[in-house]
């Protein structure tokens, strides 16, 4: 048990899984790693169960919507992980197209995912495949649009109450 | 404190018996005894606390027994942001406290949205869209003195109260129905 | 009469939104079989404020306010989990007596803020005396703060850069006065009034279990996690702001009145650190430098470089986590906040259904959790 750096991270990851990790972007603030959308069920389960990496605690689920990208609009699903025996953190990224967002549940993996998972749908309309109850938590159930995408319009009014005041 | 008008005309007896109007006896039981609902839903709740506990003291003007059902209130004090998926509740809530009911709105959310106005999605931007409000108390959130101060607004409202007349209630918009 | 004559069924019961003891609007369905609950579904939402797109709104400056608003109890390690994620992003240099000063005002935002927990949770049990109590001494904390910035909840006082207000002489000194009046209450009237009480024993020891790799695996953080026994206090391990140089303990649930993990193990943690939290204070008063509190440059406005992070603090309830990421303009691309008592709750319908859980406990067990629905649904 011992606290790894970014290199040793990935180093393990490709280990076992060679193919997975298509992008390191290791210049920002926070060192990402980019894993392709079909293989992250299997980088989750490894990155939870090598005690080398040891990630037990998911801390966060964000979607970001990037609907004016080059390479065509998408959607980010970001995972931020944690060690509460090694200490260190890891922030893993899945490029989804913005057309059809949609990726594996880890709650199987972690069972927090499934509050946030229900929460990255309802905010942000990514689909997250196998999750066993994936309906809107925040919202009101029958919502309409998801609010975080970058061209949701706000309702003008919801069930006879005015929602535009200006 | 409420002073009931003594109305009897003989001075003789002034003294000795209470002459007033029905009115003036139900008005100021009712004012000096007012039930609010344990109605918290954000941070103006946590301030609605601390004007019920021991610094700030509630009880002092009769109003300390907060409520757990609003079938036993006569006052709903609105306290904290009311949501799009709350409001039917609101609305049902009010619709369950006997009459005469009172509503204070408590904080910037539920007078107007507060901070939350321009991209509060889901934030009813007023609870007077919803329910009918008596007395606004603006503040982020108020102090509990704002509260004591709005209480004694509506402990002069219910002072106001006729029992024969019920209009002043119906007057009152019917501004929402829940589907 | 005989027992097949009784006909007997399940119930599905709603507790909420409006109840007094789900500690604001939080609802739950239960199904029960008499007193007992075969399974629970939390239904949370009914706050939901749209922080995350009010942040997409407003500039890096503005949003401050809107983390006050999400956990309204101890907002100042709100303000400093945002801050501190835009300060890492930009490469905001902190003066050292803002750091102080940060530490001092956080630390006493939990003291107060485990005041209202521990009082809420003797209300919510039974006992209404606590409360009053609880209350008394956080009003004191509040008078410190409203001289201090000028408001009793949502202080908006930690921010981008440094703090909005400089600590004065007379502010510190009636810091230490409350630190001398507080420190022998903690023994002397909380544990006697309500901790050793035999009905609050009976009533939350060996109820609410909750195993350590569960509670890791569902992402509770802070003291509730802290009752189960894992010792993780991100103000040791992953040390921020000035914390590496202060010393302090992390009190963890041992079990002293029944399971390791029980609520009355995360009811005594938070007991047990508003003491931490009062050695953390003294120990920053006694050391604070003199100089600047703020990056002024800073307050004019922030504009990062294009880029992503993401930051955690130790808030009273958990970790506090922000996801910033930046386009380069003034106005954040996107805030994603990670609210610890999202993750804390998640774990209620898992307890419900995997031990008998009376329905009176189930009161027991939201009170431990201490959850602030204004972070559960931000």
């Amino acid at each position: 048990m011992a606290r790894l750096e970014i290199g040793q991270i990935i180093a393990v990851l490709k280990e076992k899984l060679p193919e997975a990790v298509s992008e390191e972007v290791l210049d920002g603030v926070d060192p990402v790693i980019v894993v392709k959308a079909e293989q992250w069920a299997a980088v989750a389960e490894l990155c939870r169960d090598d005690s080398r990496l040891g990630f037990d605690l998911l801390s966060c689920i964000t979607g970001v919507d990037y609907p004016e990208r080059e390479e065509g609009a998408e959607i980010e699903v970001i995972y931020n992980l944690d060690s509460t025996a090694n200490l260190h953190e890891l922030t893993v990224k899945v490029k989804l197209p913005r057309s059809d967002p949609r990726v594996a549940s880890v709650e199987g993996t972690w069972a927090t995912a499934d509050w946030h998972e229900r929460e990255t749908y309802d905010l942000v309309g990514v689909i997250f495949e196998g999750h066993h109850n994936l309906v809107r938590i925040l919202c009101a159930d029958d919502w309409v649009g998801h609010p975080l995408r970058k061209d949701y319009e706000p309702p003008d009014s919801f069930h006879g109450i005015k929602n535009v005041i200006y | 404190m409420t002073e009931i008008e003594n109305r009897n005309p003989d001075p003789l007896t002034k003294n000795v018996v209470l002459m007033t109007a029905v009115d003036d006896i139900i008005n100021a039981t009712r004012a000096n005894s007012v039930w609010p609902l344990t109605f918290g839903l954000a941070c103006c709740a946590i301030e609605m606390m601390a004007t019920g506990a021991a610094k700030y003291d509630l009880d002092r003007f009769g109003s300390g027994p907060f409520r757990g059902t609003p079938r036993q209130s006569d006052l709903m004090v609105v306290a904290g942001t009311v949501t799009h998926k709350m409001a039917p509740r609101v609305k049902r809530l009010y619709d369950q406290m006997p009459e005469p009911k009172y509503v204070i709105a408590m904080g910037g959310c539920v007078i107007r949205g507060g901070p939350y106005v321009k991209h509060g999605y889901h934030v009813v931007k007023g609870v007077d869209l919803v329910i009918p409000v008596d007395v606004y108390i603006p503040g982020c959130p108020p102090r509990p003195e704002a509260l004591l101060e709005g209480i004694f607004k509506v402990q002069k409202l219910m002072k106001r109260e006729k029992i024969l007349d019920r209009t002043r209630r119906t007057t009152k918009p019917e501004v929402y129905q829940p589907v | 009469m005989t027992e097949a004559k009784i006909r007997t069924e399940e119930m599905l019961l709603n507790m909420g939104p409006q109840h007094p003891s789900t500690h604001g609007v939080f609802r739950v369905v239960v199904r029960t079989d008499g007193e007992l609950i075969l399974e629970s579904q939390s239904h949370i939402g009914y706050l939901h404020r749209c922080f995350e797109k009010c942040a997409e709104g407003n500039n890096y400056l503005q949003v401050v306010p809107y983390t006050d608003r999400m956990d309204y109890l101890c907002a100042m390690m709100n303000n400093w989990g945002y801050a501190a994620s835009i300060e890492k992003l930009t490469g905001i240099e902190v003066p050292e007596r803002a750091e102080y000063i940060r530490v001092i005002v956080a630390e006493l935002n939990r003291v107060a803020s485990h005041l209202l927990a521990f009082g809420t949770y003797g209300l919510d049990i039974g006992a209404i005396t606590p409360f009053l109590y609880a209350f008394r001494d956080r009003e004191r904390i509040l008078k410190i703060f409203e001289k201090l910035c000028g408001q009793r909840l949502n202080y908006s006082y930690v921010r981008i850069g440094g703090v909005t207000f400089d600590m004065t002489d007379e502010i510190l000194s009636d810091i230490e006065a409350f630190c001398d009046y507080f420190d022998p209450k903690i023994i002397d009237e909380y544990d006697n009034l309500l901790s050793y009480n035999g009905i609050f024993i009976s009533r939350t020891a060996n109820v609410g279990v909750i195993p350590a790799d569960l509670a890791i695996s569902y992402g509770v953080t802070g003291p509730s996690l802290r009752g189960s026994g894992v010792p993780r206090d991100l103000r040791r391990d992953a040390p921020y702001g000035i914390y590496d140089r202060l010393e302090f303990d992390v009190p963890v649930g041992s079990g002293e009145m029944g399971q390791v993990g029980d609520c009355w193990d995360r009811y005594m943690v938070r007991m047990r650190e508003m003491r931490q939290s009062i050695r953390l204070v003294r120990q920053a008063i006694k050391d604070i430098p003199d100089g600047p509190f703020c990056d002024k440059k800073a307050f004019r406005g922030v504009k990062p470089k294009a880029g992503e992070t993401y930051k955690k603090v130790e808030g009273a309830r958990g970790e506090v986590g922000f996801y910033v990421v930046s386009d380069g303009t003034n106005i954040p691309y996107r805030v994603k906040a990670r609210a610890p008592s999202f993750c804390n709750i998640s774990i209620l319908d898992k307890l419900t259904s995997m031990s008998d859980v009376m329905l009176a406990d189930l009161v027991a067990i939201i009170g431990s959790l201490d959850i602030v629905l204004g972070e559960v649904d931000r």
